[in-house]
């Protein structure tokens, strides 16, 4: 016998809103993330950090990995994106790392019309705390 | 079991991009061993990120069935048996439990297991504690972080042991803050056929001790799961299953921000992050596969001596007796 689906009832409609944006930022960032990955790992561009050099710093502290390989902090390595493979991999963890972002901001009108105030403002918190956080403005990594 | 429910195209493309990162990771190995690049340990350097993909993919396996998230098991295990420094480790650690979040939480919002009205007020605290997590355990020392880890995943296994666990807890009354920010439901669970409306109460404890879960989080890149499951459901009294539902949605937010923090501070290393979040979840889908073949009681017995054994190795790693 199917069993009946297990679910909750509470405002179904910003889920469904919610669940959509975040399905489809994280099948572009896993797309991105993988073929980013083929042009590191085939070094179609060449890598900041050469493969047969990376086994001798990644035992390091993240700082004297930075140090040692001169490698941008922040978002200085956007700058090196389209020339270093190594580089280029992160462009897929970033799109990772910020696809709640439009999900989050999609529900910030639609609580602010249903008159759910502090609903839309906590949206607009948490996409605050992320962008603050990707800036680098918190984290020291300009 | 939350994989086990999702559609079949999104599966079979994810599956795609997956086995083509397999494929493309053992094609490219022999290919790079040819030009004689050796890591100095005598291995060529390609061996260690595949080592952590088939790891990770056996993580993923296990870590379904258990009920626990990868990055409960990650971190310790690669910071324990790995050459990556901590810092990597952690860096990819947040990132896999953020992929595995991220891959779950759609379907579980839209199968009502999951509550924005719950995950949200909890998210924003913990996402800012977070930072500040991820901050400290950045400007920490590794062996103070190596040692506390090993301290933590013990604790982990205790509550594993120890922690009982309510499937429908009872809330007489909901506190006032949980009904002005209006967080209830009303949860029909598939295996029973029983609706059931939930409320949550001890919400302003819950939100206090959500301040702490973020920072963990960020300080360990171990995901937060474990934590987040018995706070919702024992202290604030969240259907169990809306509790694992919600706790994946609240990481999906928690770890993005600790992982901007590590990626900004250049913690995030490609060759360690990649191989370890497509590994992690192309096991985690076969995980789900096997959750009718597998004994899940088996299995978490297997995950509960492999977590004590890592466990034990990161406290006397950090305190300087087995390096």
């Amino acid at each position: 016998m199917k069993q009946a689906p297990t679910h909750t009832t509470d405002t179904r409609s910003d889920a469904d809103r919610y669940a959509t944006l975040l399905e489809w930022g994280t099948r572009v960032g896993l797309f991105a993330l993988i073929v980013s990955f083929a042009v590191n790992l085939l070094e179609w561009f060449p890598p900041h950090v050469p493969l047969d050099v990376l086994p001798q710093v990644w035992g390091l502290p993240a700082k004297a990995f930075l140090e040692q390989t001169r490698t941008p902090t922040g978002w200085g390595w956007l700058a090196l994106a389209f020339k270093e493979g190594d580089m280029a991999n992160l462009i897929g963890i970033a799109v990772l790392a910020g696809c709640s972002l439009p999900p989050l901001l999609a529900l910030v009108p639609f609580y602010w019309r249903r008159k759910d105030r502090t609903y839309a403002v906590m949206c607009a918190a948490i996409a605050m705390v992320l962008v603050l956080a990707a800036s680098g403005v918190l984290t020291g990594g300009h | 079991m939350k994989s086990a429910n999702l559609p079949a195209s999104p599966i079979k493309t994810q599956l795609i991009y997956l086995l083509a990162t397999f494929v493309l990771m053992l094609a490219a190995g022999p290919a790079m061993a040819a030009d004689g690049s050796v890591a100095p340990q005598g291995m060529p350097w390609w061996f260690w990120p595949l080592a952590l993909f088939l790891t990770c993919f056996l993580i993923g396996i296990i870590a379904v069935p258990a009920g626990i998230g990868g990055g409960t098991l990650f971190v310790p295990i690669i910071g324990g048996f790995f050459p990556f420094h901590l810092d990597f480790v952690r860096g990819a650690g947040l990132l896999v439990a953020l992929a595995s979040a991220l891959a779950a939480a759609p379907t579980l919002l839209r199968g009502g297991l999951s509550s924005l009205r719950l995950a949200l007020p909890l998210a924003l605290l913990a996402s800012i504690s977070s930072i500040a997590g991820a901050l400290l355990g950045l400007a920490l020392p590794a062996s103070v972080i190596q040692t506390a880890l090993g301290l933590i995943v013990l604790g982990i296994v205790a509550l594993m042991l120890m922690s009982k666990k309510s499937e429908f807890p009872n809330v007489e009354k909901p506190d006032r803050l949980s009904s002005a920010l209006g967080i209830h439901g009303v949860f029909t669970d598939g295996a029973s056929g029983q609706s059931i409306n939930w409320h949550v109460h001890r919400t302003p404890v819950g939100l206090v001790l959500f301040l702490a879960i973020g920072v963990m989080a960020g300080m360990f890149g171990i995901g937060a799961g474990w934590a987040n499951v018995p706070a919702l459901n024992l202290l604030m009294g969240v259907p169990l299953k809306v509790s694992a539902g919600t706790s994946g949605l609240v990481l999906s937010l928690v770890d993005s921000s600790a992982a901007w923090v590590y990626i900004n501070r250049g913690a995030v290393l490609p060759m360690v992050a990649v191989p370890s979040v497509v590994g992690m979840m192309l096991g985690a889908r076969i995980g789900a596969r096997l959750l009718h073949v597998l004994k899940g009681s088996v299995i978490r017995k297997m995950v509960i001596t492999l977590l004590l054994f890592a466990g034990l190795r990161a406290l006397l790693k950090g305190l300087g007796l087995w390096v």
